[in-house]
């Protein structure tokens, strides 16, 4: 699941593969993983597993 | 007193204005833009929530543009748990430690709730976040907010986006005559009278989100609520004179002519 959608990623994906298809830019964007966040540093040693449930997140507007 | 401070700062970084403008409600970027200027604010506040694979140029772009620090929120979250992981979200998005920490207990007056707040507060401030509190106007809860370890404290004058303005003045007196930490006003602010009012209480700063960006000319409001903080704090700094049941002539007696 990424981003309460079913997403299918291809076998090996990493988080930093899964960040390139879903955003246009990687600035101001964290993932979470599992209610975990992945630093981005990790992003491209992150391999995606099976029902991995994924949070891709960035700024909006907001009080 | 928080207000009897030459500089507003917070955790050691001062900040060149006491308005913290809330970004919630901008109907566009241009608008953002606009209103950034006009406010001079220093620190803006930002929702973390999910990218959208559609949407254009950012609000961070805006905000970095006009040298305005972010400051991200945990608007949306009801426990601890939520709030900590959004918080550590906001840090790795946005490269700060600073967080605006909201867990809100009410759908429907959004009221914070001091029991789960309280528990993200200390969670936080011990991983080295610095935080600053969307509270109730509650002495003695922002008393144990700061002895938590937040960076300030934000007491609500009334319910977010309500516009009734300060709805307990002596609390929020009473929270800025105790408190060592920076008082910032959050949330209920109507029009500009309000943030002049919040720092005559002895508020360090004022934030304003909903009071400006939904106003009918928000660029406009944003210049109006820059020179209300700024009147307040002259105010508060100044001292008011105390008030009387009956009047004190300003005029002399002496030297009255006899007609």
């Amino acid at each position: 699941m990424v981003n309460g959608q079913e997403h299918t990623v291809a076998p090996g994906a990493t988080v930093a593969d899964l960040v390139r298809s879903w955003c246009a830019s990687p600035t101001g964007i964290a993932v979470a993983r599992n209610r975990e966040v992945v630093p981005r540093s990790e992003w491209d040693s992150t391999p995606l597993m099976a029902r991995d449930v994924l949070e891709i997140v960035t700024a909006a507007a907001g009080g | 007193m928080a207000a009897d401070r030459a500089d507003f700062v917070i955790a050691g970084q001062a900040l060149r204005s006491r308005l913290v403008l809330g970004t919630g409600g901008i109907a566009s970027l241009e608008v953002l833009d606009a209103v950034v200027e006009a406010s001079g604010a220093a620190l803006a506040t930002v929702a973390v929530r999910r990218v959208d694979p559609a949407a254009r140029g950012g609000i961070l772009d805006v905000l970095r543009a006009r040298g305005v620090a972010v400051l991200p929120n945990t608007a949306g979250c009801f426990t601890a748990a939520e709030a900590v992981l959004t918080a550590k979200l906001a840090r790795e998005a946005f490269d700060t430690d600073w967080v605006k920490l909201e867990v809100i207990g009410d759908e429907d007056t959004l009221l914070p709730d001091a029991v789960e707040l309280l528990d993200a507060a200390e969670q936080l401030c011990d991983q080295g976040f610095v935080v600053l509190p969307y509270t109730n106007d509650d002495p003695v809860l922002a008393r144990r907010l700061e002895q938590a370890g937040c960076a300030a404290v934000m007491p609500l004058g009334s319910p977010i986006g309500s516009g009734l303005g300060i709805r307990n003045p002596h609390n929020i007196a009473l929270i800025t005559e105790a408190s060592i930490v920076p008082v910032i006003l959050d949330a209920g602010i109507g029009t500009a009278s309000d943030a002049a009012q919040a720092m005559e209480l002895g508020c360090a700063g004022v934030m304003v989100a909903t009071a400006i960006t939904r106003a009918r000319d928000p660029v406009r409001m944003a210049g109006a609520f820059r020179a209300a903080v700024e009147a307040g704090h002259q105010a508060r700094l100044a001292g008011r004179i105390p008030r009387r049941h009956r009047a004190q002539a300003s005029s002399p007696v002496d030297g009255l002519a006899d007609l």
